[in-house]
This record gives C-alpha cells, sequence and structure tokens, in this order.
C-alpha cells in the first residue's frame, strides 16, 4: 500500500516544528496504486460494457426464481384473503410490520452514505455511495410491498392518498400511519431522484463510448444530453449540495416517522420517546450490515480493491460498530426506564421481551446486534474479509429479529390475559418474506449489469491529479 | 451545409487547463466554456462565473410543498370532510407536522432537480460540441475550452493562435451541420 506522509514544514518554521514535535499523519490515499483518470473510466464502463458474464446469468435466474415466491404469495394472497397470513388477534401486525420496518432500514444506510457523509466532507464515500443508493431505492421497493398487501384490498390502496374517491372520505391525516404514507413515498421518490441526478454524467460517459445503436439511444435518453460542461458541473453540484441538505433530515425523519406507528400507539414496550433515535441508529446500523454484504463479493467479482480499499471497509465496520453500540445502549436504556418508571405494565412488558414467550427471539437479537459488532474492536477480524462478510449477515439478522421482537411480543401479551395468544407466521408469510430477497437481488443484479457502479467524476476528483494547483493548496 | 460554432483547444490536466482558462478570461472573451472530467475546484472564479441559481428553485419548491401540505390538510380534515377522531382538533400546526415536513423536502428535491435541468439547458441532445471527434475523452481525462464564433473577440486567425499560446492542444475548429 502505497502511503504519504505529510507534516507542514514547508509552512511552519524549522525551530517551532522542532519545538512541538508534531506527530506525523499517514494519509493513506483513497485510490490505491496511483491510478489514472482513464484507468477509473475503464474499469466502471467496462463491468457494463463487457459481455454478459455467465456468473451473472447463473445469480439472475435463481434470483427470478427466488423472487417468484413473493408473486406467488402475494397472488395467493390477493386471491384468498389476508386470513393467509398468520396474523391474528391480537397480534394484527405480524410479519408484514416487521418485514417493512426491516427492508425501510436497510435503505437508510445508502442515504446516509451519498447525503450525511457527502455533508460531513467524507470522500472516502465516492466509490460506495452509487451501490448502496441503489440498494437504498430497492430496499425502499421491497418495503412498500408488506404495507401494500396488508391494508388487505390492495386495490384499494390508493385511498392512502389524498385522491378523491367515490366514498368522499379523505385520508385521516390524525393517524401515524397517514404520515407514513408521506414519509416513505417521499424517501422513494427523493432517494430516486438524488440517484438518478448523481449518476446523468456517468450515462453521458458511457454514452459517448457507445458503440451499439442501441446503447447510443438507451444512455443517450438517459443521460439528458449532459455535455460536461463547466457551467452543467456548476449547476449539477450546487444541486447535488442541496439533494444532500435535504435527503440528510428526510432519512433522520423517515425512521422516526416509522418508530412513530409504534410510538404513538398507547401499548407498553411501544409508547417511548426513545423510539426515533433509537430506531434511526439501528436503520443505520442494519443498512450499513447490507452494504457489506453487498460490495464485498462485488469488490472480489470486479477486482475493485483499488476503488474499495481495506479503508472503506475498515471505516464502515467503525460505523456498524458505533451504531450497533448505540442499539445496545438502547436497548439497556429501555430496560433502565422500564424498572425507572415504575409502570407496572412497562416492566411487565419488559421482562416479558427477554424471558417470555419469544425469549428466544430476544437472545437472537441481543447476540447479534449487541455482541457480534463488538468484535470490529479487533484489527485481525476487520482486517479479516470473509469474516466481516459473515459479521454484517449477523448484522442484518439481528435487525430483521428487533423488529419481530419489538411488534410481536408487545402484541401477543395485550393489557387482557384472556385475549393473549402466539403468534406463528404460515408458510405464504414466508414464501412472500423470502421471495423479496430474490426481488431486491433481481434489481441489484439489474443494476450492476447497465448502470454505473461507481461515480466516475467523484472517484476522480479525489485523486492527487483533480487538483487544479498541482497539490499546492 | 455547415456552421462554424467555435474553436476547440484540449488541455492533458486539470492544472494546465486552470491556468488557461484564467488567461482566456483576462484576454476578455464573454462566450467560451471549459469541458472537464471532473467539477474542477475554483474553475467558477478563474472563469468570472459566479453562484449557481439551483437554490432559488429549491427555495420556491420547499416554501410550496408546506403550504401544499397545510392546504391539503385543513382543506380534507377541517373543511370539506371534518371527522372527530380522538378528541383532537380538526386542523393544527402540529400534529399533521409530519406531512407539512416531508412535502417540503419532496417538492424542494424536485424544484432542485428540475431547476438544475432547466439552468443546464437540459434536456439538450444536438449541441454542435458533440460534433467534435475527441469530445467523449473529456469525460474520461482530457480538458477543453472552447471559445464560440458568436464571442466579440472571435477571430479566425488569432483565437486559435492565442489558444495555443495558453497551451492548448489539438486545436480543432468545431462545424455544426445544417441541413
Amino acid at each position: 500500500m502505497s502511503s504519504k506522509v505529510t507534516d507542514q514544514s514547508d509552512v511552519i518554521s524549522p525551530e517551532l516544528m522542532n519545538k512541538v514535535k508534531p506527530a506525523k499523519w499517514e494519509e493513506v490515499p483513497l485510490v490505491l496504486n496511483n491510478r489514472s483518470f482513464h484507468w477509473v473510466t475503464e474499469k466502471i464502463c467496462g463491468i457494463v460494457e463487457q459481455k454478459t458474464p455467465t456468473w451473472w446469468w447463473w445469480c439472475f435466474i435463481t434470483a427470478l426464481s427466488i423472487a417468484s415466491f413473493t408473486g406467488l404469495g402475494l397472488v395467493y394472497l390477493v386471491s384468498t384473503g389476508v386470513g393467509v397470513w398468520g396474523n391474528n388477534n391480537p397480534v394484527n401486525w405480524g410479519w408484514a410490520i416487521v418485514n417493512f420496518v426491516f427492508w425501510i432500514g436497510i435503505g437508510h444506510a445508502g442515504t446516509l452514505i451519498s447525503a450525511v457523509l457527502c455533508l460531513l466532507k467524507q470522500k472516502w464515500r465516492t466509490s460506495i455511495n452509487r451501490a448502496s443508493e441503489a440498494m437504498t431505492v430497492f430496499a425502499v421497493i421491497c418495503a412498500g410491498i408488506f404495507p401494500l398487501f396488508h391494508v388487505g384490498r390492495v386495490w384499494f390502496a390508493w385511498w392512502l392518498f389524498p385522491i378523491p374517491n367515490a366514498n368522499a372520505i379523505w385520508p385521516q391525516f390524525r393517524s401515524p400511519l397517514e404520515w407514513d404514507v408521506f414519509a416513505v413515498s417521499t424517501y422513494a421518490t427523493v432517494s430516486i431522484l438524488f440517484w438518478y441526478m448523481g449518476m446523468i454524467p456517468d450515462l453521458a460517459i458511457i454514452r459517448d463510448r457507445a458503440k451499439e445503436t442501441w446503447r447510443k439511444y438507451f444512455y443517450g435518453v438517459l443521460a439528458m444530453g449532459w455535455r460536461n460542461a463547466n457551467n452543467h458541473w456548476r449547476n449539477f453540484e450546487m444541486a447535488y449540495l442541496l439533494l444532500a441538505g435535504l435527503s440528510t433530515p428526510l432519512v433522520l425523519s423517515v425512521h422516526t416517522i416509522v418508530s412513530f406507528d409504534f410510538a404513538v400507539a398507547n401499548l407498553p414496550g411501544w409508547h417511548t420517546t426513545i423510539f426515533p433515535p433509537y430506531f434511526v441508529a439501528g436503520a443505520i446500523f442494519s443498512g450499513f450490515g447490507m452494504v457489506l454484504t453487498l460490495l464485498l463479493p462485488l469488490r472480489a467479482i470486479f477486482r475493485l480493491h483499488d476503488l474499495i480499499t481495506e479503508k472503506h471497509i475498515h471505516n464502515m465496520c467503525k460505523i456498524i460498530l458505533a451504531t450497533g453500540s448505540m442499539v445496545g445502549y438502547a436497548y439497556a436504556m429501555e430496560f433502565f426506564i422500564a424498572w425507572y418508571g415504575a409502570n407496572s405494565y412497562e416492566g411487565f412488558a419488559f421482562i416479558n421481551r427477554a424471558f417470555g414467550n419469544y425469549w428466544w427471539a430476544y437472545w437472537i437479537m441481543v447476540s447479534c446486534n449487541v455482541i457480534c459488532p463488538q468484535l470490529f474492536w479487533f484489527k485481525g477480524i476487520i482486517n479479516n474479509i470473509p469474516l466481516v462478510w459473515i459479521i454484517s449477515i449477523f448484522v442484518n439478522i439481528g435487525m430483521w429479529f428487533e423488529r419481530f421482537v419489538i411488534a410481536n411480543t408487545t402484541l401477543s401479551r395485550d393489557f387482557l390475559p384472556s385475549s393473549w395468544g402466539y403468534y406463528s407466521p404460515t408458510v405464504v408469510d414466508l414464501f412472500t418474506f423470502f421471495g423479496t430477497f430474490g426481488f431486491f437481488s433481481v434489481l441489484f443484479l439489474l443494476f450492476i449489469r447497465f448502470l454505473p457502479l461507481m461515480p466516475m467524476a467523484e472517484v476522480k476528483s479525489v485523486m492527487p491529479a483533480a487538483d487544479p494547483h498541482g497539490g499546492k493548496h | 451545409m455547415n456552421i462554424k460554432y467555435g474553436v476547440a483547444a484540449t488541455f492533458n490536466s486539470a492544472k494546465s487547463l486552470f491556468d488557461a482558462a484564467g488567461k482566456v478570461r483576462e484576454e476578455g472573451y464573454k462566450e467560451w466554456e471549459c469541458y472537464t472530467p471532473i467539477p474542477v475546484h475554483g474553475l467558477d472564479a478563474q472563469m468570472g462565473i459566479g453562484r449557481s441559481k439551483v437554490p432559488r428553485f429549491t427555495l420556491a419548491g420547499g416554501i410550496t410543498g408546506f403550504c401544499t401540505g397545510m392546504l391539503i390538510v385543513w382543506y380534507m380534515n377541517a373543511f370539506d370532510y371534518p371527522l372527530i377522531v380522538g378528541g383532537k382538533p380538526y386542523f393544527s400546526m402540529i400534529y399533521p407536522f409530519p406531512v407539512f415536513y416531508e412535502l417540503t423536502i419532496l417538492f424542494a428535491a424536485f424544484g432542485t432537480l428540475f431547476g438544475m435541468f432547466f439552468l443546464n439547458r437540459l434536456p439538450r441532445h444536438n449541441h454542435p460540441i458533440f460534433e467534435h471527434p475527441s469530445f467523449g475523452r473529456t469525460g474520461d481525462d482530457k480538458y477543453m475550452i472552447v471559445i464560440e464564433v458568436e464571442d466579440h473577440k472571435f477571430d479566425d486567425e488569432a483565437t486559435p493562435a492565442f489558444l495555443k499560446d495558453v497551451g492548448g492542444k489539438s486545436i480543432t475548429v468545431i462545424r455544426e451541420p445544417v441541413n
């Protein structure tokens, strides 16, 4: 690994430097092996221009077959009725809400990388932001399936939107579920806009390199006639910064409003003020888990080691460690407040969560979300890529169980012991959820086949050759 | 038939383009443009152009979104079909705030994107610059300055010579095909 050591000796007098003896700061470059701009262009465009690899077809066919499980599950649901899901009284929400929150949470890391890290001027984000934004868009699509079909008569789902209908009844804006409709649809739309706008200069590069006619038209239309002019870049950069600025409060609000679905309800275990920050931290935690799950294989397949360096992986591990610790703190704090608040219902809800009917789900959650990420303190573990990949999957499993635990422990043990029940999913639940992984993979595979995997201009911008002052700032 | 659009000169590094752009501005040219694979830091000031106007569109979008949010909640839940739910008021600034908030962001984002398109005069698929044989390289690793015929200082001989002086390589005349 080539690295450069910088000190301030050329601007500060040597006597002062001798007196202070500042520590040497080793700066690891973001693109390794002194690659040129042309290498970056060839590498990224090459992925979409090459002949479709055989592995891609195998993965695509497998993903498509898995996705058909969702299709079958939904067709059966619509033709028969919501009774085919395991939802029952008192657990009316079941897997639908669990899967919804799981997928929407995954999306949050993409926006965090593209927006929050952009505002914080974290240059390492450039090589991972495009794929993470794609992940966001596809995860939100998968999330949308569940509430859409959970409404029962899915052909009336448009009643959720403020559109006049034959009943002359409008949506009810006092319900957090209606806020959720606005939050999630805005999130999906803004994520797609941000993703697409960032892609325009890269689509133009592919357009200009295109040989086949379909390619010229396909990328030509998508690139909107972009021509790399400074005036274009000036407005583009401003628009990018503004969209980053808009997405940051958006991403924080979306999971906050998702948590309101629970927190605004007067149920023990849900009605807590810690929910919004705790949900946002959990969302970022699970999202980074998914980013690692997706990018580590891509890095190996496309040999992107110079672009997604060890530094990138270490940084992502650190974010998982930080947010995982926040989630662990939130779990502990919930218990503390349940005890300190001296509300017997709240106290019961938490004792029941850890030692009641769903104790196994609770302890899976704790081992995956609290214990697993703590392994990232160790250098030996974050340098072991296969192990990082396995831990990233455990993070995802843990976060799915977190939502399961929150939704089901509370609902299955409500205020009247006579209505207590035990929720188990049916095979239709299992099929529908399993299939969404295939659906997600289909979309992601199409993305890596046809769209630029990394923002080339942004990657080039963090390379030394991008500096118009020749390295002398 | 062809119409002359302008003269192009290429540069191999951000630094050489940056220095040349300063000289073009000092020379007094007005109708000219730099084509770069990356947004070059500080080039706007070097070319003598100001801040982008995209934020105005964002602000307009945001204000429209906020007002739209208030309007739909008030109209639907307090004016057209008032329903008593949970003892809450028909309209308030507080409970539907998430709706205002989300619509503010949604409309501001649309304002930003369409503002960017409008200010860049996109989509436009037929610009004369695309006739330059190696225009594609400006997305890869080449930098280019184009001075248009429209410029009041443009001269068939002096302008190409000037571009060569400031370090430009492969000086090319761009012609716009006209049917």
